[in-house]
């Protein structure tokens, strides 16, 4: 098993214990200025004052770099579905882990099906052309209306035929076997 | 309430959603006057960043009248007209006493590498936005700037980001005067990034883009020299042609993963999403500036990483800056140069759409129509 802990032999250093230490020090060598303001820089803690803390709501997903809940978060859309499990998953691996983010936008994909489902589940067929601004389109850009319709019109066209085709081929198999 | 509702790529509408409640002591509800749609959101909007969850709000960019305080919240009253920082910023955290309000760590549990931000994902905190009637605004004693009364709101919700952001991208390149200043990207961002490397002594200043009407713009607004990509044979080549075969000082990334302008890099980082989208414009800057040379990236990337030209990065002994723009630590600044004139930001407002509309208005952005620079969406109680 691989462990974080820091063992005896890695104890920290005392900088002061080290020949030369900070001999070549320069304060103006400092690449953030002016964004980061130096002379608040605590050195590495996690001590600070902190907020008070945003009481639990929904389910809220974790990096697991944090060390500890950030006082205050999001509560919109928690995980849900299929592509909940997906992102809960996601999360047991850090955030440079590039699973990590696959399964992330994995899970966004299936979210989509899982939106028209849901949609569909209560009564509204969604407006694409409407949600993807068509209005817009037609305003503006009449050329790539003209282009856009036309494709749309040939793919429901084709999948049209596909379909009596499929169907009739069924009916016919059907009627060889009866 | 109404409010935009993503609901895949190339898709949101707008639904009827629950009011926004104080969840925290130090959350405000803020009523929106004005949001504004950003290059950012157009990388959700094309599914490029995870954890894009079906039913977010979108809205980084809104100002708005202050409608609901938490008990914890002394320096802001109900009625106040407010611009809103894109960044939710805790203020107290390590970073945020460091001025680093764009990477504050007590603002989104979902990820370390990046701060809360309103409507940005869950890879951003996963706060609903401002391309609402309502929104939440936590942390409002930190971030918030109560509007002065000589402010037109369209100024104050370009102040939430786009003047920030350019400002910030001109001050990480560390223009010194008479500096060549190269910048990639002519949409609002660039265009603001042009202007302000004047304020900071800028010797001459170079916009690409590829949108005819976006230099057009730029040439006029900035003042820049401008050059279509599409136009040159190779960008890198035209580069040290016009700096005696030195290379620019200094070059901003003012475009991120949703760039143009070559295969490779379309298909992996586009198409098959294997990289975290197109950096082509972290290439061209890297091998356009000189060697010794600053690249300042504000261009907005995914999290798993990029094909860029490290070598070339050591090689010439370059600096590279980067980071989401602090907005609260230069709004005095800024809010100074608005005041002056020396910033005139509304004028990069060129629709205005009803939030009803907010589809249409993705799209017009989104497929660059009618002109557009930048739209700004109003809710029709506004
Ligand atoms: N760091 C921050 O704090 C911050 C804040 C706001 C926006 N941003 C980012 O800044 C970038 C620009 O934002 P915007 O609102 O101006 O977006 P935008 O989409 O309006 O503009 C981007 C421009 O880049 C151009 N472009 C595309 N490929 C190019 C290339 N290879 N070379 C040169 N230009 C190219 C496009 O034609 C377009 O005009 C986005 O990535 C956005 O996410 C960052
Ligand atoms: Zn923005
Ligand atoms: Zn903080």
């Amino acid at each position: 098993m691989r462990s974080d802990i820091v063992t005896p032999s890695n104890e920290r250093i005392d900088p002061s214990s080290v020949p030369g230490w900070g001999i070549d020090a320069d304060p103006q060598n400092d690449p953030t200025y002016p964004y980061r303001i130096r002379d608040t820089d605590p050195g590495s803690r996690a001590d600070w004052e902190r907020p008070p803390l945003q009481s639990e709501g929904p389910e809220i997903l974790q990096s697991i770099e944090h060390i500890r809940r950030p006082a205050v978060f999001g509560t919109a859309n928690p995980p849900r579905g299929l592509s909940g499990m997906l992102r809960r998953a996601a999360f047991r691996w850090s955030e440079s882990n590039w699973l990590h983010w696959l399964l992330l936008m994995g899970a966004d994909r299936l979210n989509v099906v899982e939106g028209i489902a849901e949609d569909i589940g209560r009564g509204i067929v969604p407006n694409l052309p409407a949600e993807m601004g068509v209005r817009a389109e037609w305003r503006h850009n009449k050329k790539g209306f003209a282009i856009k319709a036309a494709t749309a019109f040939a793919v429901a066209g084709g999948l049209v035929l596909l379909l009596r085709r499929k169907g009739s081929d069924t009916a016919a198999r059907r009627g060889r076997g009866l | 309430m109404r409010a935009m509702d993503y609901r895949g790529p190339y898709r949101v509408r707008i639904t009827e959603k629950p009011m926004p409640r104080i969840e925290h002591p130090r959350d405000a509800i803020v009523r929106v006057t004005r949001s504004c749609i950003c290059g950012s959101d157009l990388h959700l909007y094309h599914g490029m960043v995870p954890d894009t969850r079906v039913g977010t709000t979108f809205g980084h960019e809104f100002c708005g009248v202050v409608e609901e305080l938490g008990e914890e919240v002394s320096n802001l009253e109900v009625g106040d007209h407010v611009l809103v920082p894109f960044n939710i910023a805790c203020g107290q955290c390590h970073f945020c006493q460091q001025g680093l309000f764009g990477n504050c760590h007590e603002s989104n549990p979902q990820a370390t590498a990046v701060g809360g931000i309103f409507g940005y994902s869950h890879t951003a905190g996963g706060y609903d936005g401002g391309q609402a009637e309502y929104v939440r605004v936590p942390y409002a004693d930190v971030g918030p700037v109560v509007m002065p009364d000589w402010m037109d709101p369209d100024d104050a919700v370009l102040l939430t980001d786009v003047v920030p952001t350019g400002y910030q991208a001109a001050e990480m390149a560390g223009i010194q005067r008479g500096d060549t200043v190269l910048i990639f990207g002519a949409g609002p961002i660039g265009i603001m990034a042009a202007r302000c490397a004047w304020l900071f002594g800028a010797g001459r200043v170079i916009v690409i883009d590829h949108l005819e009407y976006r230099l057009e713009f730029a040439r006029s607004y900035g003042p820049a020299e401008v050059y279509s990509f599409k136009e040159l044979n190779d960008v890198v080549t035209f580069m040290k042609k016009t700096t005696d075969g030195l290379g620019a000082d200094v070059a901003i990334d003012a475009v991120g993963g949703d760039a143009k302008g070559n295969m490779l890099q379309t298909l992996f980082g586009t198409k098959l999403k294997l990289e975290a989208g197109n950096a082509i414009p972290l290439h061209w800057a890297i091998n356009s500036v000189k060697k010794g040379g600053i690249v300042s990236v504000v261009g907005v990337y995914g999290p798993t990483g990029n094909i860029v030209p490290i070598g070339n990065v050591v090689n010439k002994g370059l600096t590279i800056r980067a980071n989401q723009a602090s907005v609260k630590r230069l709004l005095p600044r800024l809010i100074e140069h608005v005041r002056s004139g020396h910033i005139e930001p509304r004028k990069l407002i060129t629709h205005r759409v009803a939030l009803d509309d907010v589809a249409d208005a993705y799209h017009l952005f989104a497929a660059k129509l009618d002109g557009c620079i930048k739209p700004v969406l109003v809710p029709s109680q506004a």
